[in-house]
């Protein structure tokens, strides 16, 4: 059986809570908010209603029959989160946290954001419940998701740009956490992936397993069987950690995270922390990081604002180092390929993090046989990364 | 052990009667003269390892009781704009653990004053938690902060710095509440470090509600000394702050001073003339004449 985080918030040798003090004690309030709400009838019945009400899952799992027919190999379905109200599968874990931060009694709430999905359904998810809401981001990130920082001002949300550092994720994640530390009585952090120190490593993926959870009955409604393959993309890994969960004990599955190589893994631009990272502390939790050899933070690198990060979930690390999970990445341009091959085979215009997950599916399907299946979890939809893409790929 | 760093037997054995502590031989001191602790920070290597050399043997002789030594950080997600501005000059510069311990080194030739490395795990994780207590311990290095390492983590570091002879000072927060301050100064060494206030590291104009309640609580958890840190700035609120405690610290305010004079002739100077004024109201003679500020 896998029981993991283990009490402690380890998953294996990673997790566990490297924060300031001030902090320890809200970790230990959280947890013990969680574990009483998860195991709460009408807290559970309400989460499920505004997933289906209101986020409108579940989402499809499409038969992708363009695509199939392009790659000519084997058959590929898409996990359709790009449908999800705010576009991403996000908002299946800010619906959670916020709902929880109203239980606890919290009145704000504050984010972080790299390409601005997270912050975006944050905003949404607080506008709903009537909670203040600050989103972090930095401010390269605010340069290239326009769009999305007018979104979450729509919602009523303030934007902190971040100037620190690199300014992206990395760098809006450590200005949340000291807001956090020091408005910690009154506020909720909305932490929007894996990462991070316990028990939101936990959390977020409890949050976002109903992916796979979908993924598993759709995918037997419709084969009578398991997939073969599951690709997802990992940045800091809720979506993979999503889909991937629930087909762990499923060891005829084969689970490919896929990390963004930016420039290429030989050069310092690339965002692959579990393909070329080491054992390291950032952001409260022991996992993979992308270091220097004393240990300082590298910066990351994709053309992707979500995949940018030099840190990744703690239970990707366990799950690389256990071998149940496949690591690989594709670059910039690769990624870039794949956006305008399932634009033109699907008509589906993906998020530039889901390009990734789609770009190693080109490279793997065409070697497989046509008995084959395999799933691709389509995060998110394009429409905020269109900008970007037009001005790299000239589209005129 | 020894053979590997290629010290002679003698030494080791030095080294063994040596496990009284500098931090711990400081506050016997003091308390002896009656006199309260001032603990400067500097972040190490801002501008750069030679000033920081310069700097610490002023802070001595303006009457700093203890020196702590920042350890630069990508990440620093304890401290304030102050610190984490000086953590990047001070990585532009260069600076890394293992020439902050030569400085240190160096250092120990010239002074004895307590010295402390306030430092984000990760860079000690690189270098090796072992080895690091071995190295620091050789150097001259008197204890660690590790503010990114609360007690539920920090077992394994502890060890190696207790075989050593070196403190890891435990840190409490006004949010800890009284269980949790207890466990966590259970084994203090040293001191413990009190957090004033919910926040990062800075300079404020207030000082925190609720203090004396929060020092109370430690106190009634612990016989260690009590150090106040976070927002500290001026003579007078260290005036206020230390009726309630035995030491103060102090570190974005002088940080502040390092990154706004730059490597200037002045430099020395202004933080001679800053230490001497932080230290003033902490002496013994005004411990008596001291007057509350509170509710100013």
């Amino acid at each position: 059986m896998y029981a993991l985080p283990d009490k402690r918030g380890h998953f294996g040798v990673f997790g566990g809570k490297f924060v300031p003090e001030t902090l320890m004690p809200a970790l230990a309030e959280l947890e013990e908010a969680y574990e009483e709400a998860k195991n709460d009838k009408a807290f559970v019945d309400e989460l499920n209603k505004y997933l289906k009400e209101y986020v409108g899952r579940p989402s499809l799992l499409y038969y992708a029959g363009g695509l199939t027919e392009y790659c000519r190999g084997a058959k590929i379905y898409l996990k359709r989160e790009d449908l999800n109200h705010t576009g991403a599968h996000k908002i299946n874990n800010t619906i959670g946290q916020v709902l929880l931060a109203k239980r606890m009694g919290k009145k704000r709430v504050i984010a972080e954001t790299g390409a601005g999905q997270h912050g975006v359904a944050t905003a949404t998810a607080a506008a709903i419940f009537g909670l203040e809401c600050v989103v972090f981001m930095g401010e390269e990130d605010i340069k290239r998701q326009e769009l999305n920082v007018f979104r979450m001002k729509l919602l009523g949300a303030r934007v902190e740009p971040v100037s620190s550092g690199s300014r992206t994720l990395k760098d809006a994640m450590n200005e949340a956490i000291r807001d956090w530390v020091t408005n910690v009585r009154t506020t909720f952090y909305v932490l929007g992936s894996v990462g991070g120190p316990h028990p939101y490593p936990m959390i977020v993926r409890d949050f976002q397993k109903v992916i796979g959870e979908e993924t598993k009955s759709q995918i037997t409604e419709r084969e009578g069987r398991l997939p073969d393959y599951i690709i997802a993309c990992v940045g800091g890994g809720s979506n993979a950690m999503g889909i991937f969960y629930p087909f762990l004990q499923d060891k005829n599955v084969k689970l490919i995270g896929v990390e963004a190589a930016g420039h290429g893994l030989d050069t310092p631009y690339h965002a692959a922390t579990l393909t070329r990272g080491s054992r390291g502390v950032l952001h409260g939790a022991y996992s993979y990081v992308l270091q220097d050899e004393d240990g300082q933070i590298l910066e990351a690198h994709s053309v992707s604002a979500g995949l940018d990060y030099p840190g990744v979930g703690p239970e990707h690390s366990y799950l690389k180092e256990s071998g149940r999970v496949e690591y690989t990445s594709v670059t910039d341009g690769e990624a870039l390929d794949a956006f305008r091959v399932l634009c033109r085979t699907e008509g589906i215009i993906p998020a530039l993090e889901s390009s990734h997950a789609v770009a190693y599916g080109l490279k793997l399907i065409p070697q497989l046989g046509p008995d084959k299946l395999v799933v691709i979890n389509l995060s998110g939809r394009g429409d905020k990364d269109v900008q970007t893409v037009a001005g790299l790929l000239e589209v005129k | 052990m020894c053979k590997k760093f290629g010290c002679q037997p003698h030494f080791e054995a030095e080294k063994k009667t040596n496990l009284k502590n500098r931090i711990s031989e400081k506050f016997s001191e003091l308390i002896r003269k009656k006199e309260k602790a001032l603990i400067t920070f500097l972040t190490a290597g801002d501008p750069d390892l030679a000033t920081t050399e310069e700097l610490v043997l002023t802070l001595e002789k303006a009457g700093a009781d203890i020196v702590e030594l920042g350890v630069p950080y990508s990440d620093p997600l304890a401290d304030g704009p102050v610190i984490q501005q000086a953590s990047q000059r001070a990585l532009k510069a260069g600076t890394n653990l293992k020439k902050i311990l030569q400085t240190v080194s160096r250092l120990r030739q010239k002074t004895q004053i307590p010295l402390i490395l306030m430092t984000y795990y990760n860079p000690l994780l690189k270098y090796g938690l072992e080895k690091t207590a071995s190295d620091a311990a050789d150097a001259g290095v008197d204890g660690f902060i590790v503010p990114d390492l609360p007690m539920e983590e920090s077992a394994e570091f502890s060890v190696y710095l207790n075989n050593k002879g070196l403190y890891l000072i435990p840190l409490v927060a006004p949010t800890s509440g009284r269980d949790r301050i207890a466990k966590i100064t259970e084994n203090a060494k040293g001191f413990v470090y009190c957090v004033s206030l919910t926040g990062v590291t800075g300079i404020r104009d207030e000082l925190p509600d609720n203090l004396k309640s929060f020092l109370d609580t430690v106190r009634s958890c612990t016989r260690a000394p009590l150090a106040v840190g976070f927002g500290i700035s001026t003579a007078e609120q260290v005036a206020v702050i230390s009726q309630y405690c035995d030491a103060v610290i102090v570190g974005s305010a002088l940080v502040k001073n390092i990154g706004d004079k730059g490597k200037s002739p002045a430099l020395t100077d202004s933080v001679y003339k800053m230490v001497k004024n932080l230290k003033e109201p902490l002496k013994s003679d005004n411990n008596e004449k001291r007057v509350s500020l509170s509710g100013r």
